[in-house]
């Protein structure tokens, strides 16, 4: 016989129009729609006082906790914006009876990183990788690794364009062991490295979320074919990217101990570009300037001809 | 707070029970000895609706104190390590509620908690779960059914101990398949801190109709106390019972 009160949480869903109440703090939160889904709970898109406010809500009690548990850390990282800001914790009863633990966060309006660059053009490629690699900086230097990073937790603010991180679901702190991922951009998937939160595992992830932007379909491992073949074939195809390929490269292999040192990298390489480009122009230039000169001693010297012509008899 | 070993029984099948005791009951004799019981049933990629047979996956766990999880099989590195994870949070959980209602009173448990306090013991949680000593038997099913999904088991498996060798506390896994050629079960590798070895390891383990969940899971418990005493008697080249075949 089963007993019913045993079995196992089952996921929620909420519907449009519905209202959460929070059991402690009382606050209501009236649910637009859901804007996400992943391993650990949905995140709905709520008015909450006549503003919009993300909320997640999860089956599972202790990774919300613990979700929760890492953005009040981030919250402590004086001056600089990591992840969402955490406006609310609460445990709601749900009309079946069972409680369900959530939070309420900022929410946070952009597009994805993917979208943005196909709409804008690969010349944001180099500063969007700089201000990823700068947040990424501050929070391995706040003790952090993020983790599951991917395309889909990369946002990208409008005016002026800024790289946000959202979901710190696995989010880890360094020296432990990675809490969740994604298999396309984890480096244990492709046998190139553990899974033990340190820079260089969210710079693994950094090179293939900029891959996962030419290959927007993902690709898998393949039996016989060693992955670090494979990565560079598809690096190599991405030709948009290929200024940085050397950093990418380095990357994947593990090369980089802080992301401050591939920041650093990236900016000399888009600074070199901006060299080059406006060497380029100023001999553009020269060149347009040459016509007019070449005429006009053409003309001279004609002219000279001319009068000398007219002295002879 | 030292929460010792965890001990963790991970089930992988693909279908329902035919032989021997009700596999329910087993898992919770294995509970009441310490051991979470946790179940993965692998869906065919064609399986569109979940089998009549999977349906035990749940009473399994819930009755070894554990974690069930019904997937596809390209999904089964992710879950497998997932599983794992919730179910060891879970057990510290449970012993977190225990020294809570041991103070508190018998009411007392993390959910009923505020938010606040619930994560400042959250933490605790979590520095035990990455700390603590992790032994796992795995007991994989290998009747016909099962053929063209061993492939993508060991493949789970060897993700599954990387996963978890990136935590600070040790591991130790074994492996065992059911049913096996002459007995319930048999051993494929022996307890092993990596499953590194399990290429050479995983033939093609595939054999007859039956499927003996129940007798299977009370052997593989006994594997743990097995080896507490192989260990004291320290070593001792062969055991009896597996070289017996």
């Amino acid at each position: 016989m089963k007993n019913h009160s045993t079995l196992k949480k089952q996921a929620i869903n909420l519907h449009a129009q519905q209202k959460v109440t929070g059991k402690w703090h009382y606050k209501s939160y009236t649910v637009v729609r859901k804007i996400g889904q992943g391993a650990i709970g949905s995140v709905y898109l709520c008015m909450y006082n006549g503003r919009p406010v993300a909320l997640k809500m999860s089956e599972q009690d202790a990774a919300v906790t613990v979700e929760v548990n890492v953005l009040k850390a981030l919250k402590k990282v004086q001056g600089y914006r990591l992840g969402p800001s955490l406006l609310d914790v609460d445990d709601w009863t749900a009309p079946n009876g069972r409680v369900y633990s959530f939070y309420v966060m900022e929410y946070m309006e952009g597009q994805t990183l993917g979208a943005f660059i196909q709409a804008r053009g690969k010349k944001w490629l180099g500063v969007l990788m700089v201000q990823l690699l700068e947040d990424l900086d501050q929070l391995h230097q706040a003790g952090w690794t993020f983790g599951d990073l991917k395309t889909d937790n990369i946002l990208v603010e409008s005016n002026p364009p800024r790289i946000r991180l959202v979901d710190v679901g696995g989010t880890t702190r360094m020296g432990r062991s990675i809490k969740e991922y994604t298999e396309f951009f984890d480096r244990g998937y492709w046998g190139l490295g553990t899974r033990k939160a340190e820079p260089s595992y969210d710079l693994f992830a950094v090179a293939m979320v900029f891959l996962h932007i030419y290959y927007p379909r993902r690709f898998e491992r393949m039996t016989g074919e060693p992955s670090e073949k494979l990565l560079e074939k598809k690096l190599y195809r991405a030709t948009d990217l290929q200024l940085l390929h050397p950093i990418l490269r380095k990357a994947l292999k593990g090369k980089y101990h802080t992301a401050a040192e591939m920041k650093t990298e990236v900016m000399d390489k888009i600074k070199q570009v901006q060299r080059r480009r406006s060497q380029y122009r100023k001999k553009v230039q020269q060149k347009k300037a040459y016509p007019v000169k070449e005429s006009f001693s053409i003309s001279l010297i004609a002219s000279v001809f001319w009068i000398i012509s007219l002295l002879l008899p | 707070m030292n929460a010792g070993t965890l001990k963790q029984i991970l089930l992988l099948t693909d279908g329902c029970s035919n032989k021997g005791e009700d596999p329910a009951v087993v898992a919770s004799l294995a509970n009441q000895q310490g051991i979470t019981v946790n179940v993965i049933g692998i869906l065919d990629d064609d399986q569109t609706e979940q089998p009549e047979g999977l349906r035990e996956v749940e009473d399994i766990a819930v009755s070894g104190g554990g974690v069930s999880q019904i997937v596809y099989s390209e999904r089964l590195s992710q879950t497998v390590q997932m599983v794992t994870r919730q179910a060891m949070t879970q057990t510290l959980q449970g012993f977190v509620n225990k020294e809570l209602r041991s103070i508190l009173g018998k009411d007392q448990s993390m959910e009923e908690l505020d938010p606040e306090k619930r994560g400042e013991i959250m933490e605790v949680v979590e520095d035990l779960g990455e700390t603590s000593d992790l032994e796992v038997v795995v007991l994989v099913d290998s009747s016909a059914s099962m053929r063209d999904k061993l492939e993508t088991v060991k493949e789970a498996l060897f993700d599954l101990s990387m996963s978890l060798n990136a935590r600070v506390g040790k591991n130790r896994f074994c492996i065992y398949r059911f049913p096996g050629r002459r007995s319930d079960i048999e051993l494929v590798l022996d307890w092993s801190p990596k499953l590194d070895g399990i290429s050479k390891v995983f033939p093609k383990l595939t054999s007859g109709g039956i499927t003996p969940t129940g007798p299977a899971l009370r052997a593989v418990m006994y594997q743990f106390s097995k080896k507490q005493l192989r260990r004291n008697s320290d070593e001792e080249p062969f055991d009896i019972e597996e070289t017996g075949y």
